[in-house]
């Protein structure tokens, strides 16, 4: 609408931190949202077409690559990209067998999918912040958020995914009186049962909170600095040239970040499927 | 930065994604990598193998040089004194030879000495009768004198 165009600084960040929303307005029905109120009154009953199509793409992307190599696969002498691929595969293989001691053939395939695609999403803070926003914006676009994982929705539904899984393999190894043993019998024995649910229920909970979170933040983090380093492409030469070294400087900061977030939201994954499998 | 349906899609994005992962991808990737570690400690193994083939052979080699060797110099020790016996032989066969030569030698002179005074005394007492024939040729009488004779010739 007319007050996204204008390019105040606030205006600007703002515009660059709303997802493309489409939902069910309460006034408008099933549409697309051309504000940030009109998508926060969408409530609950609400999709960020920009974050889904990101990560169905760069999820597609990572599919197709290792299904290509996959299918050609040779125990031979392996070709470039296979190589590759297999460098990532094996040291995926290292991680899930330094980090998990149950036997448990879903672990490995999902620590791969976990970490490449959640790599794929955070590389894409890597394109400058306008470039894809202003091509949508000519195909018509109002809003396009590019980085998956600055999508709190994003990061949630792979940590609560794994939260989920973890706590069905918790009571299908542990059975559920051994989970529920666990939650409560320990760390004070039995006679303090509330503490120790208050406690165990706590660190259970803090798990998909801290796993979630800390990739978002990260990546949030990173992408604000990205916007607040374009701002200053607006502010004249001197400082437009300063934001471009600036904007490198960050950009290889950044690639440390990102490839690190990749790693620890699969490593966490690994520790926490660990855990479900591991009786105490 | 609302939470929304997003969270739901993501999730199904997920599990389709790890699934496919887990059903397509990773497997046939694993098989493969496995079946190269398994090919790579094969050939290791079998070179291994091949070197202590190759030291066993070696060994055996040199086991049979040397049975060779001392074969050899048994057999050069063998002839060595089979030759020195056929010469020994040799010599002996040649000197009971001479011995035997020398013997027949002897007996032939001694023969051949013993036909010659024989023919010499026969000579000689023709000789004499001769002699004794012109000196006496009307006094003595051959027929009457010949045993005379003879027994003269035989004292020769």
């Amino acid at each position: 609408m007319a007050s996204s165009e204008t390019l105040t600084a606030s205006g600007y960040i703002k515009h660059h931190l709303q997802n493309l929303t489409f939902g069910n307005h309460p006034d408008n029905g099933w549409s697309i949202a051309h504000s940030a109120e009109e998508a926060s009154e969408m409530g609950f009953m609400a999709i960020h077409l920009d974050s889904m199509f990101w990560s169905i793409v760069l999820g597609i992307l990572f599919l197709v690559v290792f299904r290509m190599v996959a299918v050609r696969v040779t125990s031979g002498t392996p070709g470039a990209l296979q190589n590759f691929i297999e460098w990532i595969v094996d040291f995926i293989e290292d991680n899930v067998r330094g980090s998990f001691s149950g036997k448990n053939d879903l672990i490995a395939p999902m620590a791969l999918t976990l970490f490449v695609w959640v790599l794929l999403m955070n590389l894409m803070d890597l394109v400058p912040v306008d470039w894809i926003p202003e091509l949508a914006k000519l195909l018509g676009i109002e809003y396009m958020k590019v980085v998956p994982t600055t999508d709190p929705n994003i990061t949630f539904s792979l940590a609560l995914s794994v939260f989920v899984l973890m706590i069905y393999f918790n009571i299908k190894i542990k059975g559920l009186g051994g989970f529920l043993g666990e939650l409560t019998l320990q760390p004070f024995g039995k006679y303090m049962m509330p503490v120790n649910l208050f406690l165990e229920g706590i660190s259970l909970l803090a798990k998909p909170l801290s796993h979630a979170l800390r990739l978002f933040g990260n990546l949030y983090a990173g992408e604000m600095i990205f916007i607040l380093i374009a701002l200053l492409y607006s502010t004249g030469w001197v400082l437009g040239i300063m934001g471009g070294f600036l904007q490198w400087a960050w950009a290889v900061f950044h690639v440390l970040i990102v490839l690190l977030q990749a790693f620890i939201f699969m490593v966490l994954t690994i520790v926490y499927m660990d855990m479900a499998h591991h009786e105490h | 930065m609302n939470i929304n349906l997003t969270l739901i899609g993501q999730s199904i994005t997920f599990i389709i994604f790890v699934w496919f992962c887990m059903r397509f991808i990773w497997p046939p990737i694993m098989e493969a990598l496995n079946e190269r570690r398994k090919t790579i400690a094969d050939g290791l193994a079998a070179a291994a193998e091949g070197q202590r083939e190759r030291e066993r052979g070696q060994h055996d080699a040199d086991q049979l040089i040397e049975e060779a060797k001392s074969q050899a110099q048994e057999i050069i020790s063998k002839a060595e004194k089979r030759g020195a016996e056929v010469v020994a032989e040799a010599k002996d066969e040649a000197r009971a030879e001479g011995d035997k030569i020398i013997i027949a030698a002897r007996s032939e002179i001694e023969m051949e000495a013993n036909q010659a005074k024989e023919q010499l005394r026969v000579q000689v007492a023709q000789l004499a009768i001769a002699g004794a024939e012109q000196i006496l040729s009307r006094e003595v009488d051959s027929k009457t004198h010949e045993k005379m004779l003879s027994d003269l010739a035989g004292n020769l």
